[in-house]
């Protein structure tokens, strides 16, 4: 049996008259990858940004890894373990890229004004093995000959890159990929698939959100399929592809 | 190699700097006089002020144009607790950190209800709380008489240093310092200080966690940096070095009074950060120390000019002063909206808006 | 005397004063999203001018009713500060479009203290009072007083807010306007010239604001080089109470908060029991609009923004 590592149920989020998400419910287990797909609108991103703290959702239950992360801040979600990448890119342009990963260590390291200031034993260790872990994860996601290079200055697919070691900086046990591959060539979709099994073989539960519906299901362990804020399927990729719900909500009615 | 000639590079402009910090005084008093020592005095407490300001405005990116009021908290801390006023005369090493822990949680209190405002927004409310503070600081003499209103406190303590008052001229072997030579070196050496915390702040962990928030504080926060806690640090920061120049600055002066830290104080410490170079403890320095010198100089040059050319005076000095001071924030954001000395980031960013307009446009 | 009822005729007075001002915040918000913050000065201008070409025509002998002086002193300063708002936006802000956000703001508080010096070199740091040609002659009003004045005021500024919402709501100019504040990229590829747009914005704005002035002279019986800041702040106040952007708003939140003020400035006493007295008005502006910002910032009418991510 495998242990749930996620759970959400009957949640609900709205913005205004829009039901954004209605009576969403799923769990994630340890070490798979979680596939989420649907309909342009139906609310993928939406959900990810309540599992991420970015939404506060309007009632439901949210556990994760045993903690309670309903209406939980975005740093006591990214604390307990949740970390996430952005469907539009979102870099800190001006700063290098090894900066960047820096920043991702910050809730794993300690260090406050007054040993900034005082600059004692302690804190510059800790300041140097943060850069350290930084190098490493650069290197792990294969872009560490660009450390110095402002994030703005980076490759499209080296800024997808980026933005996963940035994530990966907290240590996260799931982390959350908004659409990786969007905008990628194949060879470097090639790449990015790999580098996910890298992650997922190292122990780190991955959720996804992808439009590439062959990458998701070479990749995904699991499914689940949005419409219009309701999950209308769940299952293997091989089950889902083949539930008519889906088809319907993919191609329109009149193919039903 | 070059490394190690670098380093040496850097000893030998180190001291260079530091021999000409320790002799200026003397330099600039006997060919210009005791009232320029003053003003280099005032030069020192802007850098200060204006570095304060920068660790909100210039680190963290939050707008805010009522920065003197904890400058005015420091003051009056300090001036309440060593003037005849209440009759309390407490040694600076109790009242200039009590200013300063004031002005911080001042600094809090202001920045807790405008955590989600962002922008022009910020700046009007801070701009708001700044006049707030200076609405009571000069109506609070009745029914009871705590800030003694509109006339200010006078007679305020000089800070005494094991004994040795800076407020009187100093006998050593024959010649007499000044007090304003004493207080340079006192002004010296904290400015040294939070030059020193302002830099090392800005290369830690907090620190980049302030660039972050600058730059995309939705990432900021998904990368787990707590938002509320890193904006209320850099408004308590900024504001603790505000209180503790606040707390020179009454001593110093001896009278303070509401007029003193106005909305145009405000906004002169915001045009020092602004035109030097925002974010850049180098070219905040240089703003700081241009913006309280080039006024002092047309002062003493606006009038003998007129004299001179026209026979009369056509504008009064001060105005003409205001006059250009804001033709130079119009003329500067127009013409070099990074300032006189922008880090190479901030440079790069610009280079990037305007190619992006440009490509736009 | 009914001290309540005396108080919420000030603050009418006083709110559809700074309803006027606030129009001006309020437009040139909704259509480029930034606070002018030289407009107070627009405001000062227009007092100052209005005041100047009164007491020329007195000077010179001219014998004419107070009323008709004070229109063409009106008829003077309308189109110098429609000029100044036009030129405040050319020099201050249309350079500046698409830049950081701070340089506009820079700009227009360097332009604020030049406009302000500029007024202190042609009419001095005094306090200028208001030429006495107009009468004060009070009406009685279940027990409060008001002068024919203030009425006068009142009604004036509300036949010019209609007008003016009459205005974007009908024409052909305001459904431009009303398409550039939605979406100026949008409305260029319409046809919407969208720079000519924003200059009509500034320089309508600055006419009321230019009528404004001078109801702040007659009102206070002075004008004075930093009239401008205060005024114009609390006007920005009162579009931010109302849901800056939002036309009807701004006149909602003008009077309400000049209706606040008043009763802040006659009741603070007996509420503090003496401890602040009525010295303090000028904080309930600042106290309404951190209130506002903090509890809804979309202000009274606005819409409530949904989060954005």
């Amino acid at each position: 049996m495998a242990e749930a590592l996620l759970k959400i149920e009957g949640i609900h989020k709205r913005f205004g008259g829009l039901h954004a998400l209605n009576n969403v419910g799923l769990t994630i287990n340890k070490g798979e990858v979680y596939g989420l797909i649907g309909p342009n609108g139906a609310g993928k991103t939406t959900l990810f940004n309540v599992l991420t703290g970015l939404y506060q959702p309007d009632e439901g239950t949210f556990t994760f890894n045993g903690r309670d992360l309903f209406r939980a801040k975005p740093h006591v979600v990214v604390s307990a373990g949740i970390a996430r990448t952005f469907q539009n890119i979102r870099l800190f342009a001006e700063m290098t890229a090894l900066e960047n990963v820096m920043v991702g260590r910050h809730i794993r390291s300690k260090a406050g004004a007054l040993g900034a200031v005082l600059r004692n034993k302690g804190t510059m260790e800790e300041e140097r093995s943060i850069r350290s872990k930084a190098m490493e994860l650069l290197a792990y996601v294969g872009i560490a000959d660009v450390a110095e290079e402002r994030a703005r200055n980076l490759s499209y697919g080296h800024q997808r890159r980026l933005e996963i070691a940035r994530a990966l900086a907290t240590e996260p046990m799931l982390l959350a990929l908004d659409e990786p591959a969007a905008g990628m060539n194949p060879r470097e979709t090639d790449e990015l698939k790999g580098l996910m099994h890298k992650i997922r073989d190292g122990g780190v539960t991955i959720l996804l959100i992808e439009h590439d519906v062959k990458l998701m299901m070479d990749l995904c362990d699991r499914i689940a399929v949005l419409d219009y804020g309701k999950k209308i399927a769940e299952g293997v990729p091989e089950v889902v592809r083949k539930d008519p719900k889906v088809i319907e909500a993919y191609l329109g009615a009149a193919h039903a | 190699m070059t490394k190690a000639l670098d380093t040496n590079k850097k000893v030998g402009l180190f001291l260079i700097a530091a021999v000409v910090l320790a002799v200026l005084p003397f330099i600039v008093g006997n060919t210009l006089g005791n009232s320029w020592i003053r003003i280099i005095d005032f030069a020192l407490l802007y850098v200060m002020l204006a570095l304060g300001l920068n660790i909100v405005v210039g680190f963290a990116g939050l707008l805010d144009l009522g920065f003197i009021a904890f400058y005015a908290v420091g003051a009056y801390t300090y001036a309440l607790l060593g003037s005849p006023h209440f009759g309390l005369h407490l040694p600076f090493y109790i009242t200039i950190p009590l200013g300063a822990l004031f002005a911080a949680l001042f600094g809090i209190l202001l920045g807790t209800p405008v955590l989600r405002l962002k922008g022009d927004y910020l700046a009007i409310v801070t701009l708001g709380f700044g006049e707030i503070i200076r609405i009571f600081m000069n109506n609070l003499n009745a029914p009871v008489n705590i800030t003694n209103g509109p006339q200010g406190i006078n007679l305020i303590d000089p800070i005494n240093v094991g004994g040795l008052s800076l407020g009187k001229a100093l006998q050593v072997g024959g010649t007499s310092l000044n007090s304003v030579y004493l207080y340079y070196y006192m002004f010296l050496a904290l400015t040294v200080l939070v030059v020193i915390m302002a830099w090392r702040l800005q290369h830690s962990r907090i620190g980049r966690a302030w660039v972050a928030l600058r730059e995309d504080d939705i990432a900021a926060a998904a990368m787990g940096i707590n938002i509320r806690n890193i904006k209320l640090l850099a408004f308590a920061l900024g504001a603790l070095s505000g209180g503790v120049a606040g707390g020179l600055f009454a001593s110093f002066q001896g009278f303070i009074s509401p007029e003193s830290f106005g909305l145009l104080e405000s906004i002169m410490i915001l045009a020092m950060i602004v035109l030097g170079g925002m974010g850049h403890i180098p070219g905040v320095i240089l703003g700081a120390v241009v913006l309280t010198i080039a006024p002092e100089v047309l002062r003493d040059v606006i009038g003998p000019l007129q004299m001179k050319t026209f026979g009369r005076m056509l504008i009064d000095p001060e105005n003409a002063r205001m006059l250009l001071f804001g033709l130079a924030l119009v003329v500067m954001m127009l013409v070099r909206p990074e300032g006189m000395w922008p880090s190479k980031r901030r440079k790069a960013e610009f280079e990037d808006a305007k190619e992006a307009a440009a490509q736009k446009g | 005397m009914d001290i309540f009822l005396q108080q919420i005729l000030n603050g009418l007075v006083l709110g559809s004063i700074y309803a006027l001002i606030a129009l001006g915040y309020t437009m040139v918000y909704g259509i480029m999203g930034l606070i002018n913050f030289a407009h107070g000065e627009v405001v000062m201008f227009g007092a100052m001018v209005t005041i100047s070409v009164i007491t020329a025509l007195t000077g010179a002998g001219v014998d004419l009713p107070g009323v008709v002086l004070v229109l063409i002193g009106l008829l003077v300063a309308i189109p110098a500060c429609m000029l100044l708002g036009y030129v405040i936006e050319r020099v201050a802000y249309r350079p500046l479009r698409g830049a950081q956000r701070l340089a506009p703001l820079i700009t227009a508080i360097g332009l604020s203290i030049v406009l302000q010096q500029v007024a202190i070199l042609i009419w001095g740091r005094n306090y200028i009072p208001f030429p006495q040609i107009l009468d004060h002659d009070t009406v009685e009003f279940f027990g409060a007083s008001i002068t024919k004045l203030q009425i006068v005021i009142i009604v004036l500024c509300i036949a010019i807010m209609a007008g003016l919402l009459m205005m974007v709501e009908r024409t052909k100019l305001g459904r431009a306007m009303r398409a550039t504040s939605q979406n100026p990229s949008v409305a260029g590829l319409m046809g919407v010239n969208v720079n000519t747009i924003i200059s009509t914005t500034f320089v309508i704005g600055s006419a009321l604001g230019a009528i404004a002035g001078v109801m702040v002279a007659t009102n206070y019986d002075q004008a004075h080089y930093y009239m401008g800041f205060m005024i114009g702040l609390k006007a920005f106040t009162a579009a931010v109470l109302g849901g800056i952007g939002n036309l009807g708003g701004a006149v909602a939140g003008g009077l309400l908060l000049g209706i606040i003020e008043s009763l802040g400035a006659g009741y603070i006493g007996t509420l503090t029991g003496g401890f602040l007295g009525s010295h303090y008005q000028d904080i309930f502006a600042f106290i309404v609009l951190i209130a506002v910002l903090i509890f809804r910032p979309s202000g009274l009418l606005g819409e409530k923004m949904a989060d954005r991510a």
